[in-house]
C-alpha cells in the first residue's frame, strides 16, 4: 500500500531523516515512535506530502508520491494533525464538510446527496453530531481533535495519519478513539499511521511498530519485538520495566523513579502481629509486595494489612469477596491495600515463628485445621464443596525477591507443609490415604523488597532452607494445637 | 430535522444577499441624491433609466439635475462603490489566507506599495508603451504584488509559525519604509506636487466615468478569481499545511489569491489613492454578521464594501460641507477604533 524506499530529508539543508525504508500494508494499524526530535512528525509530514524530501521515493499504491496531485492525493491520505489552528468561527459542521473538497468537482462544486450523507456519517462516528452547528471555537479541546477527525474521516481515505492522536484527550476518549481506529482497520481496511507518545497504548493498538532515533529507523517489529526493555531504555534514555498486560498479551511500559525510595528498615516480626478472637492481623509501616491467593487481594501486588479472619464452620455467604470486604472496612482495613483470607480455625491455635540468616530474616505465620484433608492424588474422589478447615500459610520475608524467588517461595512453602501433613499422618477420611493439604488452603508470599537480594528460592537456596524448614515447623505446631482443642 | 435545517440556512443566506444588495442599492440611491443640489431619488431612477438603459426620457425632468446625475454624482459614486467592493474583498482574502482578521491591504503595506507604484507613474511621468492609460494601475499592482511578497517572506524570516503580530508589524515597518520614499518623491517633486498630494490624500472626487474604466477590468479579473477560491480560502484559513491534507493545491491557489488581492488593491490605489481599514472593517463585520464562509463572505463583502465607501464618501464631502474632507479621514475614523477593538478581543481570547 505505502512503501517508503531510502527517503532522507528534511526542512533545512541538513536532514533530519537518513536513508529510512519501510513498508505499510493496507488494514494495518501501524505506530511510529520515538524520543522527541527524533523525526517522527517531519516523517509524517513527507508521507503527507506537505513536507518534500530530498533524496529516495515513497509509493503508495505503486505510484511515486510526488506525482499525486493535491487532490488525488488527499482522497487517499488523509491527516490528523497534533495541533489545528481556527482563526475564524466555523460551525462543526462547515469544519467537517471541508474534508469533502477533494471530492467535489468542477468550477461550482456543487453539494451532492451523497456528501452530505458522508460527513453526517462521520459526524455520527466521531460523535460530532449533535453538535454540529456549534462554532468549533467553543468546544473543548478533545471535542474539536473529535471534529477535525470527523473531516479527516469525510474524506474516505484508504490511509489516515495521526500526530499523536491522543493528545488532548482525557482517558475514556483515548480508548474510545483507538478502538473506533482498530475497528475500521479489520472492518473496512483503512490503514492508519499514527505517531504515538505513550509506549503502552501503542503497544496495546498497533501490529507493528516503527521506533526512531536521531532521523533513522532502530526498529521496526511488532510491538512486542520494539517494546524490549533494553531497547527502549537505550533509545529513549531512561529507566523503565516491561509487564505484561493483565488482560490482553500486550507489552507494558512502566517507568521507575529515580527518587530515592526511604528506607524504612523495618522488619516484619511478631512485634506487629495484632491478634482478637475474630482475626489475625499485620499491618506494616509500608506496602510489601505481595503473591497469594486469599479472598481479597489474590495474585501479585502491594499490600500493607494482612488479615486472616475467624469465620464459623457453617459460614455461607453469596458473595463471599463483597462480605469480607464489608468486614475490613468496619474493623479499619482498607480492602485495596489488604490481602485477606478466611479460616474456621479459632485464633488462639496460630503458630507464629521468626527464623533468622546471615543478612536477612523471616516470618512465618500458620493457622491449620485439617477436618476437610484432602490426598491431591486421590481428590478425582472428592465433590467440590468449598467447606472451612483450611491452612492459611504466610510467609514474610525481610528482603528482596525476584519474581522467580516468589513462586519458588510457594513451591517450598507447599512441599514443607505436605512433608508436615505427612509426618502427622493427616489422613484424607474418605480415601484413608495420606493427606496433602485440605481443600481450601492459602498462602501468601510478602516481601519487604529492600536489603538482601534474594533471586531464587527452591529448596537449597539459603531462603528456600529457611521457608522449608519454618513452614514445616509451624505447620506441625499449628495441626497439633488444633487437634488438641478437637480432642479436647 | 436534517431538510429543514438545509431549507433553513439557505433561506438565512438568501436574505443576507438581499439584505446586503439592499443596503448597497440605498447607499447608491443616497449617494447621488444628497448634495449641495439635492435630487430627488425618483428622479435619480428615471435619469438613469433614461441615460443608460435608453427608456423614454421624462419631459419633468430638470436638466441640470440629469447633468449631476450623470457626470458628477453617479461616476463619484460608482467610483467609491468599486474601490470599497475592491478593497473589502482584497481584505476579505487576505484575512482568510493569513488566518487572521488584522490582515488588510493597508495594515500589511500593499496600499503603501501601490502608492509608491502610482507616485512613480505620476513623478516620473512614466508611460509604458500599448499600455496607455492603464500605466498606473499596472505599475501600482505589480508595486503592491512585490510588496506583499516581500512582507511575507520577511515575516516568515523572522518567525516561521508567521505569527499574527509578526505580519502586522512587518506591515507596519514596510508601510513606513515606503511612505519615506514617498514623502521623499513629494519633496523632490515640483510642478507635479499638487497632483500627488491630492491623489495621496485619498479620495474619489473629480475622477469622472475614465477612473471607473480603469479601475473596473481590474475589478472584474480579480475578483473573479477570489470568487472561484471561495472554498479553498475557507481551507486555508484552517492552515496551509491543513488545507495541503484536504487536497488544496497550496502554493498555485496561495498566488493566485495574492495577485488577485494586489490587482484590486492597486487598481483601487490607482483611482482614489490609499483610502485605509475598509478592507479591515467590513470583512471582519461581515463575518461577524453571516459567518466566516468565504463562499458567501467574498460576495457579501463586495456588496457591504462598496455601500459602505459610499457612504464614507456621502459624509466626507457633506459633513462640513462645502469644504471637502478626504474620504481616508472617515475611513480611518471609523476603522482604527474597530481594529483597536479586533485586537483588544483577540488578545482576551488569548489569555482565556
Amino acid at each position: 500500500m505505502l512503501s517508503v524506499e531510502r527517503v532522507a530529508g528534511g526542512y533545512s539543508s541538513e536532514p533530519i531523516l537518513k536513508d529510512i525504508s519501510f513498508e505499510v500494508r493496507k488494514g494495518e494499524l501501524f505506530g511510529i515512535l520515538g524520543p522527541n526530535g527524533s523525526g517522527k512528525t517531519t516523517l509524517l509530514n513527507m508521507l503527507s506530502g506537505v513536507l518534500p524530501f530530498s533524496s529516495g521515493n515513497i509509493l503508495l499504491n505503486d505510484k511515486p508520491l510526488k506525482q499525486y496531485s493535491a487532490k488525488e492525493l488527499a482522497k487517499i491520505i488523509a491527516v490528523l494533525p497534533q495541533h489545528s489552528s481556527q482563526a475564524f468561527s466555523y460551525t462543526v459542521k462547515e469544519t467537517v464538510s471541508l474534508g469533502r473538497y477533494a471530492h467535489q468537482q468542477g468550477w461550482f462544486q456543487t453539494w451532492s446527496k451523497q456528501d452530505e450523507q458522508i460527513v453526517q456519517q462521520v459526524m455520527e462516528q466521531t460523535g460530532v453530531a449533535l453538535f454540529q452547528d456549534q462554532d468549533i471555537q467553543q468546544l473543548s479541546g478533545g471535542e474539536r481533535q473529535r471534529v477535525f477527525l470527523a473531516q479527516a474521516l469525510a474524506q474516505e481515505p484508504e490511509i489516515l495519519l495521526l500526530d499523536e492522536p491522543t493528545n488532548h484527550l482525557d482517558l475514556s476518549f483515548q480508548k474510545e478513539l483507538l478502538d473506533s481506529l482498530k475497528r475500521w482497520t479489520n472492518e473496512r481496511g483503512l490503514t492508519v499511521i499514527s505517531i504515538f507518545h505513550d509506549l503502552n497504548l501503542a503497544g496495546l493498538y498497533c501490529d507493528r511498530l516503527l521506533l526512531m532515533e536521531n532521523g533513522s529507523i532502530h526498529s521496526n517489529d511488532t510491538p512486542n519485538e520494539v517494546l524490549r526493555e533494553k531497547r527502549i531504555q537505550t533509545v529513549y534514555k531512561t529507566n523503565i520495566q516491561k509487564h505484561p498486560h493483565p488482560r490482553v498479551p500486550a507489552p507494558q511500559l512502566v517507568l521507575l523513579p529515580d527518587v530515592n525510595e526511604q528506607n524504612s528498615n523495618c522488619t516484619i516480626d511478631e512485634s506487629l502481629l495484632a491478634v482478637t478472637n475474630e482475626f489475625i492481623a499485620i499491618k506494616t509501616p509500608s506496602p510489601l509486595r505481595t503473591m497469594s491467593s486469599g479472598v481479597v487481594g489474590a495474585g501479585t501486588g502491594w499490600h500493607q494489612a494482612f488479615v486472616n479472619r475467624h469465620v464459623d464452620k457453617n459460614y455461607n455467604c453469596d458473595d463471599h469477596r463483597q462480605e469480607m470486604e464489608d468486614f475490613l472496612r468496619k474493623n479499619g482495613f482498607e480492602p485495596s491495600e489488604t490481602v485477606g483470607m478466611m479460616t474456621a480455625v479459632m485464633m488462639e491455635d496460630f503458630c507464629y515463628r521468626k527464623f533468622k540468616e546471615e543478612g536477612f530474616s523471616i516470618f512465618i505465620v500458620v493457622t491449620a485445621g485439617i477436618g476437610n484433608a484432602i490426598d491431591v492424588s486421590q481428590s478425582a474422589h472428592h465433590s467440590f464443596e468449598l467447606s472451612p478447615g483450611t491452612i492459611n500459610t504466610w510467609v514474610f520475608v525481610n528482603g528482596h525477591l525476584t519474581e522467580e524467588a516468589f513462586i519458588q517461595c510457594i513451591m517450598t512453602a507447599t512441599e514443607a507443609k505436605v512433608k508436615a501433613m505427612q509426618e502427622l499422618e493427616i489422613k484424607d477420611k474418605r480415601t484413608g490415604t495420606i493427606a496433602t493439604g485440605t481443600s481450601t488452603d492459602s498462602i501468601l508470599i510478602a516481601a519487604t523488597q529492600e536489603g538482601h537480594e534474594h533471586e531464587f528460592a527452591g529448596t537449597i537456596t539459603p531462603l528456600g532452607k529457611l521457608i522449608g524448614n519454618g513452614v514445616y515447623e509451624c505447620t506441625i505446631e499449628a495441626i497439633m494445637k488444633s487437634r488438641k482443642r478437637l480432642i479436647s | 430535522m436534517q431538510k429543514l435545517f438545509t431549507q433553513n440556512y439557505l433561506v438565512n443566506k438568501f436574505t443576507s444577499y438581499i439584505l446586503a444588495t439592499a443596503f448597497l442599492f440605498i447607499a447608491i440611491l443616497m449617494g447621488i441624491s444628497i448634495g449641495t443640489v439635492s435630487v430627488p431619488v425618483f428622479d435619480i431612477l428615471n435619469i438613469i433609466g433614461a441615460e443608460v438603459f435608453r427608456f423614454p426620457p421624462n419631459e419633468q425632468i430638470n436638466p441640470m439635475h440629469s447633468n449631476i446625475v450623470m457626470n458628477i454624482r453617479l461616476p463619484r459614486v460608482l467610483l467609491a462603490g468599486l474601490v470599497g467592493a475592491s478593497l473589502a474583498i482584497a481584505g476579505a482574502a487576505f484575512q482568510g489566507l493569513l488566518r487572521n482578521p488584522l490582515a488588510d491591504p493597508y495594515t500589511l503595506g500593499v496600499s503603501s506599495g501601490a502608492s509608491v507604484g502610482a507616485v512613480v507613474t505620476l513623478f516620473f511621468g512614466v508611460s509604458i508603451p500599448f499600455v496607455g492609460m492603464f500605466t498606473l494601475p499596472v505599475l501600482s499592482i505589480l508595486f503592491a504584488f512585490l510588496t506583499i511578497i516581500i512582507v511575507l517572506i520577511f515575516a516568515r524570516r523572522i518567525d516561521r509559525g508567521m505569527k499574527v503580530e509578526t505580519i502586522i508589524l512587518t506591515g507596519i515597518i514596510f508601510s513606513s519604509f515606503l511612505g519615506a520614499f514617498i514623502s521623499l518623491m513629494i519633496a523632490l517633486t515640483g510642478d507635479e506636487l499638487r497632483q500627488i498630494i491630492g491623489w495621496l490624500l485619498g479620495s474619489v472626487s473629480m475622477r469622472g466615468w475614465d477612473y471607473i474604466y480603469i479601475i473596473l477590468p481590474f475589478f472584474l479579473v480579480g475578483t473573479i478569481i477570489l470568487l472561484l477560491n471561495g472554498r479553498e480560502l475557507n481551507a486555508m484559513s484552517f492552515g496551509e499545511e491543513r488545507a495541503q491534507h484536504i487536497g488544496v493545491d497550496v502554493h498555485k491557489r496561495k498566488m493566485m489569491i495574492l495577485i488577485a488581492g494586489s490587482i484590486l488593491t492597486g487598481a483601487a490605489v490607482a483611482v482614489s489613492g490609499t483610502i485605509g481599514f475598509v478592507g479591515l472593517v467590513i470583512p471582519h463585520l461581515t463575518r461577524l454578521i453571516w459567518g466566516p464562509d468565504h463562499r458567501h463572505l467574498l460576495p457579501l463583502s463586495i456588496l457591504t464594501g462598496s455601500g459602505f465607501l459610499i457612504l464614507a464618501d456621502l459624509v466626507a464631502r457633506t459633513i462640513i460641507s462645502p469644504t471637502e474632507l478626504p474620504i481616508g479621514v472617515i475611513t480611518a475614523i471609523i476603522g482604527a477604533p474597530t481594529f483597536a477593538i479586533i485586537l483588544m478581543k483577540r488578545r482576551n481570547k488569548g489569555r482565556g
